[in-house]
């Protein structure tokens, strides 16, 4: 259950899909991220395995890159510690710290990059039982603080706009990999696959 | 390889492109033996199906050979297989339920996103039908890339033709589950749109589900003819007024179950045809739905509506209230391929459905386009095109 979820709202829908972006913004990031349009991302996915299982495969964050499209790599500083590399648009790359802030085994990862990130951001997963026996509910919530000028620009292309549609495709290969063993793709030759990727 | 290839509305090719190779541990190579055109292959032929791209090869009804297998793939080497045209990963919670084409994982993550703006969630992959159901190269080629090889397709025993096993791909089970979809019971008359292939299976499928009478309708003699050899009653719809007939041959009361197996393109010059092919071309709706609309209004009252056939977008002028007001029910969806498989080749092979009579015309790969122009001219003469890579 996310904590946040009813504070000052009618309903129990997560924030994510409030009409009052700006308010569900605050509510998760507590008014530390000034609003600026979409910068509050949610998404769910039901994936058919144990949650031990899901959970042991999203904390070891090496593997990460293997569904997570734009994420070029991610190094283990320590247990609580990360660096990630990730790809930014014209073949550059952004890059920042990570920490995780809270963290309970099976149930809950969040984390908030460190000063000096190129694209300040914080989130958490969250994975519970889903009814029915069907498996396990992942639940993304990512905050990010695109910064300011050109370069800026270039990256909320990817960190303002698209992260809705990152998020989603993400979580499904996620999702892929977990209940297949791998991530479907049409490509017909090894050629077309890398182009891909 | 060769390979039928799309450019555009009613211009394919046999091109020759990179043959296709294991990506994925699941996957396996089929050197295809016999591959068929399919009457929705014709929507994509028509210009119909939005997400085609040129250069996509075309194809969903495909059998052949194992030629090359990854290390998580079941088949071996030299094996005969017919491949499901739904692509189903086997570890989800929809095929858990057996319920394939819903297959949460079959069309690759980026693919998904136009499906899910149109229908809410998106569906299974499927093989050369647009980049919608995934972008997957098609069968109608000499090689194919088989994802989730373990699952999807069938073995096939030596001794049986390819003509007798090549339908279990798609046209076989379609028509099966048409007639599952009605939900027969002893005494029903069930009404059939579209005499087709899968018009055509479900006639033979809901009399061996027990219906008493089965009324096919459709406007080529020889099709209805077919119809008539599987015991069925016909209508010819440019002779005979339809909902008229129906309430006749009846006593008044209206089929128990209707089946819907023409689809999005319908023939014949009604009013509310008319105006929907204008619109189609226009691209402010994409189908046409007379046999739907008639199907409905002739139904009886808590009768079954039975939809096989292919619809991709926003219709209106839909009879929602005669839906409503008879208290009907309505199934549809593409083809549960795998649930179907193994009992369908067990038919097959005790002799108690027919396939290979629909076979019309059988053609090398590379004649492909003839064939599609065939079938797209003369869907009287023409009732299946089968393609054999290996014929020269």
């Amino acid at each position: 259950m996310n904590d946040h979820h009813r504070q000052d709202r009618g309903d129990d829908a997560p924030p994510a899909t409030s009409k009052q972006r700006d308010d569900a913004l605050d509510e998760v990031a507590g008014g530390a991220v000034e609003p600026k349009g979409d910068s509050l991302t949610g998404r769910t996915v039901t994936i058919n395995r144990p949650r031990a299982e899901v959970y042991a495969y999203w904390r070891d964050f090496a593997t990460l890159p293997t569904f997570m499209d734009n994420v070029e790599r991610v190094d283990r500083i320590d247990e609580k510690r990360s660096h990630w590399v990730v790809k930014a648009p014209a073949g550059r790359t952004v890059e920042w710290d990570s920490v995780i802030t809270e963290e309970r085994e099976g149930e809950t990862i969040a984390w908030a990059s460190t000063e000096g990130a190129d694209v300040p951001n914080s989130g958490r997963i969250d994975f519970r039982d889903a009814p029915g026996g069907r498996g396990t509910q992942v639940t993304a919530t990512i905050v990010y603080d695109p910064p300011a000028g050109a370069v800026g620009k270039l990256i909320a292309k990817i960190f303002q706009r698209e992260p809705a549609i990152q998020a989603r495709r993400d979580l499904r290969r996620f999702k892929q990999l977990m209940e297949t063993g791998e991530i479907a793709t049409a490509a017909r030759t090894r050629k077309q696959f890398e182009e891909e990727a | 390889m060769r390979a039928l290839t799309w450019h555009g509305k009613h211009d394919v090719r046999v091109e020759t492109v990179d043959d296709p190779e294991i990506l994925n541990p699941r996957d396996a190579i089929i050197r295809v033996t016999s591959t068929a055109i399919c009457g929705s292959d014709l929507h994509l032929y028509d210009g119909y199906i939005p997400t085609m791209r040129k250069g996509d090869i075309l194809g969903h009804e495909f059998m052949g050979e194992v030629v090359e297998t990854g290390s998580g793939s079941t088949l071996e080497k030299g094996q005969r297989v017919v491949v499901p045209f739904t692509i189903a990963c086997g570890g989800c919670f929809h095929c858990s339920k057996h319920q394939y084409s819903a297959c949460d994982n079959g069309n690759p993550a980026d693919n998904q996103d136009i499906a899910m703006e149109l229908y809410g969630q998106p569906m299974s992959g499927l093989f050369g039908y647009s980049h919608m159901t995934g972008g997957y190269a098609g069968g109608q080629a000499e090689y194919v890339r088989v994802p989730f090889s373990d699952v999807g397709p069938i073995v096939v025993p030596d001794g049986i033709d390819d003509d007798e096993v090549l339908f279990l791909s798609d046209i076989l089970p379609t028509g099966w589950m048409a007639a599952e979809n009605a939900q027969i019971e002893p005494g029903d008359t069930v009404a059939i749109w579209g005499c087709g292939p899968v018009g055509l299976f479900a006639v033979q499928s809901a009399m061996l589900m027990g219906a008493e009478r089965v009324i096919a309708i459709d406007h080529f003699p020889r099709r209805l003819e077919l119809a008539r050899r599987f015991g069925a009653e016909t209508i010819n719809f440019e002779e005979t007024r339809t909902y008229e007939a129906l309430m006749e041959m009846t006593g008044g009361i209206g089929p128990d179950a209707v089946i819907d197996a023409v689809g999005l393109e319908a023939h014949g010059f009604f009013v509310d045809n008319v105006i929907d092919q204008i619109k189609a071309s226009t691209f402010l709706g994409t189908d046409r739905t007379h046999a739907i609309r008639q199907a409905i209004v002739a139904c009886r009252k808590g009768g079954r509506v039975s939809m096989p056939a292919v619809y991709g977008g926003m219709v209106d002028k839909f009879p929602l209230g005669a839906l409503m007001e008879k208290g009907l029910t309505l199934k549809t969806g593409q083809t549960h391929v795998q649930h179907y498989m193994p009992g369908l080749l067990s038919a097959v092979m005790e002799g108690k459905i027919d396939t290979t009579f629909l076979i019309s015309h059988r053609l090398p790969l590379e004649r492909a386009p003839d064939g599609y122009r065939m079938f797209h001219d003369d869907q009287d003469e023409v009732t299946k095109v089968v393609l054999k890579p290996g014929m020269h």
